[in-house]
């Protein structure tokens, strides 16, 4: 060895975007209808059948190109994709070819280094296939063209990313920034987002390029760095053995660790791309893309400065609560109906960030109203339940859909504010713990300690520990 | 005929059309594709400088639709169209990635 080499990594990001009906006609685009219920002739390619283009899909496709820096193209059209596969009845793929909608923009990410500018290429607007099921037994395939025509942006970035960890700034960024627009959820999971890796590796220093290979079917973040790293290596294992690297298209497998080089469609490079005389040219005037601008929502940057200055948040809180503009808008909606800030946002950093780490969930999934939230913390303000009894509370909130004043009422969850009975407690736990009682009378602050836990347990932890310690201390 | 297509060609453009041709469609195809590239070859004779290429005939731009739900589930008339049909999907030969 002793040879330093580098990884240079470019990305091919798909988009699934978030419009009703499909790019090219007017089926739904909903997800989990029976096979073939969102088709019609013009997802299913039937002759004679005529495209034309959802206009939503071109503000979304301005709209994340605007907030990525791109110029935008505003004389496009569309080009044929051919090639022959059943998941594409047309026999072509409409997509963008020669005027892709954006173009040379970036975005910023945070490395190690401090901060860098990851260059984007293009952004083109496409369809989606459909689905192919291979039956283990039979001699056929099966095809269900419910996806067939639902609009994608692909995001094609410049070969900038240099590590595992620099994709995965990249693909965050992109992710929050398609979700503040609203244009994608941008589930990997689910395939609403997913992401190619082009990779290719060269000594340091070397001005050329290598040979870049293509990996497919990455659908997770983990999936996305073992198999840079994976490539990385079985490249660097080639070129050191003194042989080449073959330009291909690999899939990696997460179960096995591995990527395998697809079987080649035959003579699937070949695409004679030509401009689809079906779909007339768009011209966007300067007053269309102006419109888009003043739609473009607040920014992370903007969210983040307006939380500390308005409401007062530490930078750290406002960092972690801006992270998913679907957290944000929580905490927005809760301080809205007039909860304290800082609580919601310690619920928001804490408790809620510790499930969805639990869980696995992302923050998208999160599905209680700002109104339990708020509410919660208002039981707990006015002292009705204490600390311990809320965060249980919340726990069963963010799961289930639950009034939390009545939840607390139903299973007896207040506060006990019965002096006497506090009291009572109290001179019992005095005489049961004669020992910490004597070490507290030694200066053993922290015995006390010990009392307020046996009282708050005698008390079924609906006792409010501020009184609790004041108490014990009045007795002793 | 000034274009020439050669037996490569044809072979080429056969495996990308998905189409078995015998030698005699192969000649035929041959000199249909030579007169036609001929045909294009006038283009050539014109002065285009300064002239934006023109990927349509017709005047028209901005061809949009509003995103709303127009059509409903069509499947059996869909489905009709198949070659094959199992469980609401189309069948076709087994086609592997």
């Amino acid at each position: 060895m002793g040879k330093n080499y580098e990884t240079v990594i470019g990305l091919e990001v798909h988009v699934e975007l978030a419009t009703k009906t499909k790019i090219f006609c007017g089926c739904s685009t909903a997800f989990g209808g029976a096979p073939n219920t969102h088709t019609c002739p013009v997802c299913t390619g039937m002759p004679g059948s005529l495209p034309v283009l959802n206009k939503q899909v071109l503000e979304y496709a301005v709209a994340v190109g605007l907030a990525t820096n791109c110029d935008i193209t505003q004389y496009c059209k569309f080009d044929r994709k051919n090639y022959f596969y059943p998941d594409n009845p047309q026999n072509y793929q409409i997509s963008q070819l020669y005027l892709p909608i954006c173009r040379n923009g970036y975005v910023e990410i945070e490395t190690e280094n401090g901060t860098k500018d990851i260059g984007i290429h293009e952004i083109h607007m496409e369809e989606d296939a459909g689905k192919l099921i291979h039956d283990e037994w039979d001699d056929c395939s099966y095809v269900d063209y419910n996806r067939s025509g639902v609009p994608l942006i692909e995001i094609v970035s410049e070969p900038d990313m240099r590590s595992a960890d620099e994709v995965i700034a990249y693909l965050e960024k992109l992710k929050m920034i398609v979700q503040y627009l609203g244009a994608s959820d941008c589930k990997l999971q689910e395939g609403s987002m997913r992401a190619d890796v082009n990779l290719s590796i060269r000594e340091v220093g070397a001005k050329e390029f290598g040979t870049r290979t293509e990996m497919k079917n990455l659908n997770s973040f983990k999936a996305i760095r073992r198999a840079i790293e994976g490539e990385t290596e079985r490249q660097i294992d080639i070129i050191e053995s003194g042989e080449k690297v073959i330009q291909e298209t690999r899939r990696w497998d997460d179960n096995e660790g591995e990527s395998y080089a697809m079987r080649s469609k035959e003579d699937a490079q070949d695409y004679r791309y030509f401009p689809d005389p079906d779909l007339v040219p768009i011209s966007l005037s300067d007053e269309f893309l102006d419109e888009i601008k003043s739609r473009q929502p607040e920014f992370r940057n903007e969210k983040m400065a307006r939380y500390m200055e308005e409401y007062k948040l530490p930078e750290y809180d406002v960092n972690i609560i801006t992270e998913s503009k679907k957290m944000a808008d929580i905490f927005e909606n809760t301080v809205a109906i007039g909860a304290d800030p800082k609580k919601v946002s310690n619920y928001l950093m804490g408790e809620t960030m510790r499930i969805l780490k639990e869980k696995e969930m992302d923050p998208q999934d999160i599905s209680f109203k700002p109104e339990a939230l708020a509410k919660l913390i208002k039981l707990q303000e006015s002292k009705a339940i204490n600390g311990k009894v809320a965060k249980d509370v919340f726990e069963v909130l963010f799961f289930e859909d639950i009034d939390p004043e009545k939840y607390v009422e139903e299973k007896g969850l207040k506060t006990v504010n019965d002096e006497g009975a506090l009291r009572k407690v109290v001179e019992e736990v005095i005489k049961n713990n004669p020992q910490s009682v004597e070490d507290y009378h030694n200066g053993k602050e922290k015995a006390i300690g010990f009392l307020v836990g046996q009282t708050m347990k005698a008390m079924q932890g609906k006792a409010d520990p501020a009184s609790v310690n004041a108490m014990l201390k009045e007795f002793l | 005929m000034a274009n020439v297509i050669s037996d490569e060609t044809i072979e080429y453009v056969g495996i990308l059309a998905k189409l078995e041709l015998s030698s005699s469609e192969k000649e035929e195809a041959k000199s249909d594709m030579g007169r036609m590239l001929d045909y294009i070859d006038k283009l050539g004779e014109l002065n285009t400088d300064g002239i934006e290429p023109m990927s349509h005939v017709f005047p028209v731009k901005n061809v949009w639709r509003e995103d709303v739900v127009t059509n409903g589930d069509d499947r059996d008339n869909i489905i009709s169209n198949a070659p094959g049909e199992k469980d609401g999907m189309f069948e076709v030969p087994k086609t592997f990635e």
